[in-house]
């Protein structure tokens, strides 16, 4: 594939401002406290654009498009599952939280429940759903990188990985609001503009030149066209074809033309396929075949109905279990304006999920080479070359592609400064250069990871994360939020039974190649773990009742007063009791230095 | 406030008024320090009064929960019941498109709206009950 210089060019910019705003920023802020001075001065609206900045990660940008293009109706409960999981937050978590004053997952289960082992089982998770979560956004960096440039998928990867360990290194984007507000507006534009772009484009167009996606077919190709095969793909043939190929397919070395009938046909990596203009295009095997059945919703997947509903839960109580979103509530000032907040990010969240859908739909028309080679992720970086000429095409290229770097590069940040905090801190002994060496184990293992498992779809992977956050940190949330009867033993039970179920599902399917029941099973564990997460919390609770912290009604209190009363406290990482029995300084409501 | 600015010079009007405000807050003090207290310390009436705070904050988060999960949830169990709504053409578009792609936003929008009225409610009461 050609380089496209001017997307190279936009990716270099986009990742060298990265590194210059975080060294540049880090002086600006530099301890918590300035963090929380910070705070004072931003308003919900700013705060809701920063953390929609750095929640809309790779999965967003590029996954829900390709999964758009590749799966259709069925994968538009990603990004309704994306916006839901705030709801869910808002409603139950988002102003308790604020007041319980914990800047993170462990300092709250460790202030609710007052144990250090509940706190190192807290910790490990957000190491674990960090890591899991980083998968994707580095396996998007290399298909980004790759799609511009044609370098191998690990080069991306690796320059992303190195990019965020430096910037955490050096103690950047850790709390600068106006950089990650900006950076959502960046994303919508990237992804907005295209698409307004091509809208324009194809209202130009005469009807007979047009494909149309209501036809009752498959997707064809409009002119001869050549396909690389990169990894390994089984493909599903609707409709019997001659094409040529060089390469592995069915098991079989071909050089030459190549007859396929209906059926599904196995595609060795390095295979070169030459489609005859007008051909029905193959489609990787478990996604709909034609476009009518892809118009449909429950056309996908084994169990499609279980594999929705399993999905949906995971994203809904996924979100709130999430460590780098959770760091960024902290930037409100109280809870009232944590409500706000959060219904702002919703909104800001229903307007950018448009725009993905919508190019899903039209990388259907433009590129469908993408649903034989099974890199549908690419969709976006790919549709304006495609579907446009000359300069308004390498621009737009440009625009999507630094669009994707950002959010490659701010999520991965955020994980990573999440992942390293609680190593470096609890894991670690803390010392700064403990901090360096969590700040690249932070950033290498996942790095690891990507290079041995199987590519996912970029959504479908970072869903294997939600579903581990729902059947981990939800039920200590909402039990810890909302029920008095909740003890440490209960919570360290209920986190170990369902997450590590979670988690013994999800590496798994993050190495693929299961049975496709299994995949179901597998690839959407939580409709089962996140109920069994619940039940072991509850009845293990149940049985430890001595265990109930003695001050439990205190915490209530602080949980749930109204912030005009004026009874919740900043930074409160030891027991809200204690604190503020032996403290009086804190009492007065001043933040601890 | 012009009540409590005593007027200058003149006598009739200034008293009066003065002296009313001034044991109206004196005793609105004394009394929020009482029930901040009962709350702060876990009297039996302070307890009470978050208890029942709690389980209104509870309710109102679990009625709005259970209404989002049901609407979400119903939604691919009408199309597996009903396949025809899945091929349904609403004003040149598919249904499940419409409703998946653009419907479900403003529900939840909506949803969103509705609980923080009602949590800011809740606690609008629950401040003047322990301030009053």
């Amino acid at each position: 594939m050609q380089p496209n210089l001017f997307s190279l060019f936009a990716i270099v910019v986009v990742a060298v401002l990265t590194i210059v705003i975080g060294t540049y920023g880090a002086r600006l802020a530099r301890s918590t406290s300035d963090f929380i001075v910070a705070s004072r001065s931003v308003g919900p609206r700013w705060n809701a654009a920063a953390i929609s900045g750095e929640y809309l990660s790779a999965a967003s940008f590029l996954g829900v498009a390709g999964l758009v293009l590749k799966d259709g109706a069925d994968a538009l409960w990603y990004p309704v599952g994306f916006t839901a999981g705030f709801v869910a937050l808002l409603l139950f978590v988002a102003a308790p939280l604020r007041r319980s004053g914990a800047y993170t997952l462990p300092d709250f289960a460790e202030a609710r429940l007052g144990s250090a082992v509940l706190r190192r089982v807290a910790t490990v998770f957000v190491v674990l759903i960090g890591w899991l979560y980083l998968v994707p956004q580095l396996q998007g960096a290399g298909l980004t990188l790759s799609t511009v440039t044609g370098y191998p998928l690990w080069v991306g990867a690796a320059v992303v990985a190195g990019v965020v360990m430096l910037n955490v290194i050096t103690g950047g984007m850790r709390s600068i609001t106006f950089v990650q507000a900006f950076q959502y507006w960046l994303k919508l534009t990237a992804l907005a503009v295209p698409v307004f772009v091509l809208l324009i484009h194809q209202a130009g167009q005469d009807a007979a030149s047009r494909q149309s996606l209501g036809a009752d077919a498959p997707p064809f190709f409009v002119a001869d066209t050549t396909v690389d095969v990169e990894t390994d793909v089984t493909l599903q043939v609707s409709t019997p074809m001659v094409l040529g190929a060089t390469g592995g397919v069915d098991g079989v070395v071909a050089d030459g033309p190549v007859y396929w009938a209906p059926g599904t046909h196995e595609v060795t990596e390095g295979t070169r396929l030459d489609f005859p203009g007008g051909a029905a295009v193959p489609v990787v095997s478990g996604s709909p075949v034609d476009n009518e059945s892809w118009l449909q919703p429950l056309s996908s997947g084994v169990f499609p109905l279980f594999e929705t509903y399993s999905l949906v839960l995971a994203l809904l109580l996924g979100t709130m279990g999430l460590p780098h979103v959770l760091v960024r509530f902290y930037t409100n000032p109280d809870g009232r304006a944590a409500r706000t907040t959060t219904f702002v990010v919703i909104a800001l969240l229903a307007l950018f999920y448009l725009f993905p859908v919508v190019s899903g739909l039209f990388a259907r028309l433009a590129v469908p080479t993408l649903l034989v080679t099974g890199t549908s992720d690419a969709a976006v970086l790919l549709l304006p070359g495609a579907a446009l000429q000359g300069w308004p095409a390498q621009a737009l290229g440009a625009l999507v592609a630094a669009g994707a770097f950002a959010a490659f590069l701010l999520t991965a940040s955020g994980l990573v400064i999440s992942v390293a905090g609680v190593l470096a801190t609890d894991l670690l002994p803390a010392r700064v250069r403990d901090y360096r060496v969590a700040a690249v184990a932070g950033g290498a293992v996942p790095l690891a990871f990507v290079l041995a498992a199987s590519p996912l779809d970029l959504a479908a992977s970072v869903a294997l994360a939600f579903a581990v956050a729902a059947s981990s940190f939800c039920p200590l949330l909402l039990l810890g939020i909302w029920w008095r009867g909740l003890t440490d033993a209960g919570a360290v039970a209920g986190m170990v039974v369902g997450g590590g179920l979670a988690l013994l599902a999800v590496v798994p399917a993050a190495f693929g190649r299961l049975p496709p029941a299994a995949e179901a099973l597998f690839g959407q564990p939580a409709a089962l773990t996140v109920p069994v997460a619940f039940l072991t919390m509850v009845v293990v609770s149940l049985r430890t009742q001595d265990r109930v912290p003695d001050d439990v009604a205190r915490i209530m209190l602080r949980l749930h007063a109204p912030d005009r009363l004026g009874l919740t406290e900043d930074r409160d990482t030891t027991r809200f009791g204690i604190v503020s029995a032996a403290t009086p300084r804190v009492r007065s409501g001043r933040h601890r230095r | 406030m012009s009540e409590a600015a005593p007027g200058r010079g003149g006598w009739g009007d200034a008293p009066g008024r003065r002296v009313r405000v001034v044991l109206a807050e004196r005793r609105r003090t004394r009394r929020v320090h009482r029930t901040r207290s009962d709350v702060e310390e876990q009297t039996h009436v302070g307890e009470v009064l978050v208890r029942q705070l709690v389980r209104e904050q509870l309710t109102l988060a679990l009625r709005l929960g259970l209404l989002t999960v049901a609407v979400l949830f119903a939604i691919p169990a009408t199309f597996a019941l009903v396949p025809a709504l899945r091929t349904m053409d609403v004003y040149g578009l598919r249904l499940p498109w419409l409703v998946l792609g653009i419907g479900v936003y403003p529900f939840l929008l909506a949803i969103a709206w509705i609980f923080n009225r009602g949590a800011e409610h809740n606690e609008q009461e629950f401040s003047e009950m322990v301030e009053s």
